[in-house]
């Protein structure tokens, strides 16, 4: 680790000062993926910015929606009452991320933002368009059995690891965003980029951009949902495949419905025309066994991540099962 | 009575002077003012600068649990936070859980063959009272899942978890704050099922 300097600050006015003018200076709040990071020589800013200070990190409850700080620890929000009742596909994605103790330190803000697993990015001895711009992608051709089947590009296929990304694109949340120019929202749909010609250009966050919140509309928190993890093992592991199901039912009828996909995409997958063909349809064994069907269409499998593709289609399919009550 | 080993102030330390902090931490229930370099872990803060080496390190990346220790009554890792981070916080390590004897939990492993190496075993144990304290041991099951934060490369598993129900069967004392947050996990736990 090459030496940095470290600041503690207690405001959002003050962080996005200290890092708005681009010196090398970045955000450190749970840490769990910074530290691992810097101790790889993955990363090395300048000046670490320790915003733990920032005291956002609370679940409320307004008219129209649920607000989540995006200070609040990973373990906090999952065991909050109100969303376990009211977005319980985000509680278990949540309860399914990492350790019991990386969840008491991790803040949800942080997780949105965490970096990919590709075993090339997390290795400063090799090629990485990731890590160092133009030199080159080790995964097209090389040990890619936990990277993307879908969304990669000839210079990078490192999939998004994260587990709650996916559960929020499936209710519908914002974040709401303070950055040298003032606030904004952001759907986390859009947050994170397709790698293209610039995978490392991961989200369209700006220097200073910090998010303060995570903002889901009480219409989506109507809706049924579940989160369907798959990994090598069945727990602390990060996701083969994973699917985030938010359906509005009427008896068995699919009113309106939302389905992101993980662990197999280059950023948080929705799936548009698996929900296209889900609405007006009666949940039953034969429609989510046609959703999981199509579910990886347009993979681009690469090699050794090939058994993703069957994996994502039964992982939709028994997702959509469960969330009917049918498996 | 905590000492400072000013002596194992890392070289690459002491030439950055600038780089270096200056913070109060309560560990185990003394007080004591260190100056660390900014990369410098809570976990190596505790082995190398206060020699509190019943603290593990094991892989250093936040994979095996061994470095557990509580912060402020939870259970993290202590090899993903910096010294610096942890300002003003209170630090409870293996060697702070025994009140003139055995932790009833230090008992329970000994008693159910809970280790064989032992190196991680202190990790365990101060999960394991995260864990108790959380109260998220209903069931083996969830017992199991919940203390998968904690490798143990010899196997015992089986026996951990044999051990933290005896330790629950004799009880452990949590904090009142912790007692309380706990009841109401459970109760929540009750409504949802």
């Amino acid at each position: 680790m090459v030496p940095l300097s470290y600041i503690a600050v207690a405001t959002p006015e003050a962080a996005i000062r200290r890092t708005a003018e681009g010196q090398g200076a970045e955000y450190i709040a749970g840490g769990t993926d910074m530290i691992q990071l810097l101790q790889e020589g993955i990363v090395a800013p300048l000046e670490l910015v320790d915003i733990n200070g920032i005291a956002f990190d609370d679940v409320s409850v307004a008219i129209d929606g649920i607000r989540i700080g995006a200070m609040a620890r990973l373990s906090d929000v999952a065991d909050d009452p109100v969303i376990r009742e009211r977005v319980p596909v985000v509680s278990r994605a949540l309860y399914e991320s990492a350790s019991p103790q990386v969840r008491n330190m991790a803040t949800v803000g942080g997780n949105l933002l965490q970096r990919t697993r590709c075993l090339y990015f997390r290795d400063a001895t090799t090629p990485c368009n990731k890590r160092v711009p133009g030199s080159g992608c080790s995964a097209l051709d090389g040990q890619n059995r936990v990277n993307a089947i879908l969304g990669g590009s000839d210079h990078c296929i490192a999939a998004y690891p994260g587990d709650l990304a996916v559960a929020l694109v499936a209710v519908d949340a914002e974040l709401m965003v303070t950055g040298p120019t003032g606030e904004r929202t952001i759907l986390v749909e859009n947050l994170h980029q397709l790698p293209g010609d610039t995978p490392h250009i991961e989200t369209v966050l700006k220097p200073g951009d910090l998010i303060t919140a995570i903002w889901i509309p009480l219409a989506a928190a109507g809706r049924r949902s579940h989160y369907l993890k798959v990994r090598d093992r069945t727990t602390f592991e990060w996701s083969l495949a994973s699917a985030a199901v938010s359906l509005g039912l009427h008896d068995d009828v699919i009113l309106d419905a939302r389905v992101a996909v993980g662990g197999v995409g280059t950023k948080p997958w929705r799936l548009r025309h698996v929900e296209d063909m889900l609405v007006n349809q009666r949940l039953d064994q034969a429609l989510a066994r046609a959703a999981g069907e199509c579910s990886a269409d347009g993979a681009e499998p690469r090699g050794q991540n090939a058994f993703k593709v069957t994996l994502l289609r039964r992982t939709v399919e028994r997702a959509l099962l469960q969330i009917g009550g049918l498996a | 009575m905590l000492e400072i080993d000013e002596g194992q102030v890392r070289q690459s330390e002491a030439a950055y002077p600038q780089h270096a902090a200056s913070i109060a931490l309560t560990i185990n229930g003394e007080s004591c003012q260190l100056q660390v370099d900014a990369r410098t872990t809570l976990l190596d803060a505790l082995r190398d600068r206060l020699h509190l080496t019943g603290t593990k390190k094991g892989c250093g990346l936040g994979q095996c649990g061994a470095c557990t220790v509580l912060v402020d009554g939870r259970r993290v890792v202590s090899c993903l936070t910096l010294a610096v981070m942890n300002q003003g916080k209170s630090i409870t390590t293996i060697e702070g859980i025994g009140d003139g004897e055995l932790h009833p939990l230090q008992k329970a492993f000994v008693e159910h063959d809970g280790f064989q190496c032992g190196y991680c075993t202190p990790g365990q144990i101060m999960s394991a009272i995260g864990l108790i304290q959380e109260g998220r041991t209903r069931s083996d099951d969830e017992i199991r899942e919940n203390m998968s934060g904690n490798l143990c490369r010899c196997g015992a598993y089986t026996n951990i978890v044999k051990a933290i129900k005896d330790a629950l069967v004799q009880g452990v004392d949590a904090p009142e704050a912790m007692r309380q947050a706990v009841e109401a996990i459970r109760q929540d736990a009750e409504k949802g099922e």
